[in-house]
């Protein structure tokens, strides 16, 4: 089990315009929010906790309870633990049911289980009755609570969303807030999630984390930072001076 | 014209009838080329795997060799082979000169850049995400490169198609490390070539109609493909 998770002084470039740097630490039990403007380095920062890419220097060290877990850039098993559910998750041209169980397949679960968790899995996202239809026929909203549906049912100790529910309808939008609400309330595990949506995070995070132009300007508990953040940059951010 | 039209007649009438001397000879084709594109269809698959898994060092000499390798010229596998497999070629002791194990290696080096080199084209320009979704989900660099060739399946089952259709109607490699002979390596490229010299067309243009029919076989078959494909997208 994942318990927190430490970013000590990641460096990532891009190119000479864009570089990371930043240091965080994330427990689990609470849902944290990424926020900033576009560029921000908000998905790379995600992408390196979530060990889907290495930072140019830097440690991510992985916890359970004090202990820490080795080499998780290298250590598959605990890889297969953080979930990263992408902006675009590609979808796979088989059926729900198969782009569901290919990670339960990768973990060599047997056939009755997998059966099982898909099932349950389809029921947390309400997409049960599309179970034997092409993915690929999918509508938006759809293919982006499969995606989920596809993290969830590998029952995850961390789970990172870029932007979940990014161009998707009201409704569709709803139905995965509820879920991960749900997850963070119920399983108390470690949650971190991208948004643009200033709505969003405001209604879902207990703790938010601010960047700009690859740097964690300020991170504080959801509450005080909606209120009033301390930082100049965080203040502009919230009144909507800079997005 | 009237010798055009009678050699055609005639050629019908020994597809119509299933010559013996004819249907042996398509046999003969289908086996040899069929083994040469299985065969050159695991090693072709096998190398487009190995350069999608991941970037290495001269990752991209080895895909500029194959390309190359895909335009070789028939004759000069067949060149190449028959040196190796001469009497006194480093290969010569296994006998296989002018036998149809002999024309199944020249055609697997034929078919085998052209399948490692259209899969590997097509799975390079699969899109990125299923891999990268891939490896979020917890696969491994080569379990994600399956995914993205299993997502890429048409694009490589045409791969195939085209691999046994630039051997199925190639004479040049077989000619050379087969030798022709009659009822053991003679194929229908071989057979139409010495018909035609021989002067005697009826043969040689009923395995002519046969390859063509073959041709246009394969053709509509690719054409699915690319359709389905088209489909998926």
């Amino acid at each position: 089990m994942i318990e927190k998770i430490e970013a000590h002084n990641i460096i990532k470039r891009y190119n000479s315009r864009f570089e990371l740097e930043c240091s965080l630490r994330i427990q689990k039990g609470l849902l944290y929010v990424i926020v900033g403007p576009n560029g921000s380095g908000k998905s790379t920062l995600l992408r390196i906790i979530s060990l889907n890419d290495k930072p140019d220097s830097g440690t991510v060290n992985y916890y359970n309870g004090e202990s820490l877990l080795p080499d998780p850039f290298n250590n598959m098993s605990l890889r297969r633990k953080s979930i990263l559910v992408p902006t675009r998750a590609a979808i796979f041209n088989e059926t729900v049911h198969d782009n569901i169980a290919y990670g339960l397949k990768l973990r060599k679960v047997d056939k009755k289980e997998i059966r099982e968790r898909v099932i349950q899995a389809l029921h947390m996202v309400g997409l049960v009755e599309k179970e034997n239809d092409q993915a690929d026929h999918l509508s938006a909203g759809e293919a982006q609570r499969l995606a989920l549906a596809r993290a969830l049912v590998l029952e995850p100790s961390a789970l990172f969303l870029d932007e979940p529910t990014a161009s998707l309808d009201p409704d569709n939008a709803g139905i995965i807030e509820d879920i991960i609400s749900l997850r963070v309330k119920n399983q108390g595990k470690i949650t971190v999630m991208v948004t643009h949506n200033f709505n969003q995070a405001k209604a879902l995070a207990d703790s938010v984390i601010f960047m700009y132009r690859g740097r964690i300007i300020e991170m504080s508990d959801a509450a005080s930072f909606f209120k009033g953040p301390t930082t100049e940059l965080a203040q502009k951010f919230v009144f909507g001076e800079i997005y | 014209m009237d010798f055009i039209l009678s050699s055609f007649a005639k050629a019908l009438n020994l597809i119509v009838s299933l010559d013996q001397e004819l249907v042996e000879i398509v046999f003969l084709s289908f086996r040899v080329s069929g083994l040469a594109v299985a065969i050159s269809a695991f090693l072709g698959l096998a190398i487009a795997l190995s350069l999608s898994i991941r970037d290495f060092t001269g990752k991209n000499i080895i895909v500029t060799v194959n390309n190359t390798l895909m335009g070789l010229p028939p004759v000069v596998a067949g060149l190449f082979l028959y040196l190796m497999l001469s009497r006194s070629g480093p290969l010569g002791f296994m006998k296989l000169l002018y036998t149809p194990a002999a024309m199944i290696a020249a055609q697997s080096i034929l078919a085998t850049p052209i399948i490692a080199g259209l899969s590997y084209a097509a799975v390079a320009s699969a899109d990125s995400s299923i891999k990268f979704t891939a490896i979020t989900l917890g696969a491994t660099p080569f379990q994600a490169a399956i995914k993205t060739m299993k997502q890429v399946r048409y694009s490589i089952l045409a791969s195939v198609l085209a691999g046994f259709g630039r051997i199925v109607a190639e004479v040049g490699a077989v000619l050379i490390v087969g030798g022709n002979i009659a009822g053991y390596t003679r194929v229908m490229t071989t057979a139409i070539a010495l018909e035609a010299d021989k002067g005697d067309f009826e043969l040689a243009v009923a395995l002519g109609m046969v390859l063509l029919l073959i041709s246009f076989a394969l053709n509509g078959l690719l054409f699915y493909f690319q359709r389905k494909k088209i489909n998926q997208l």
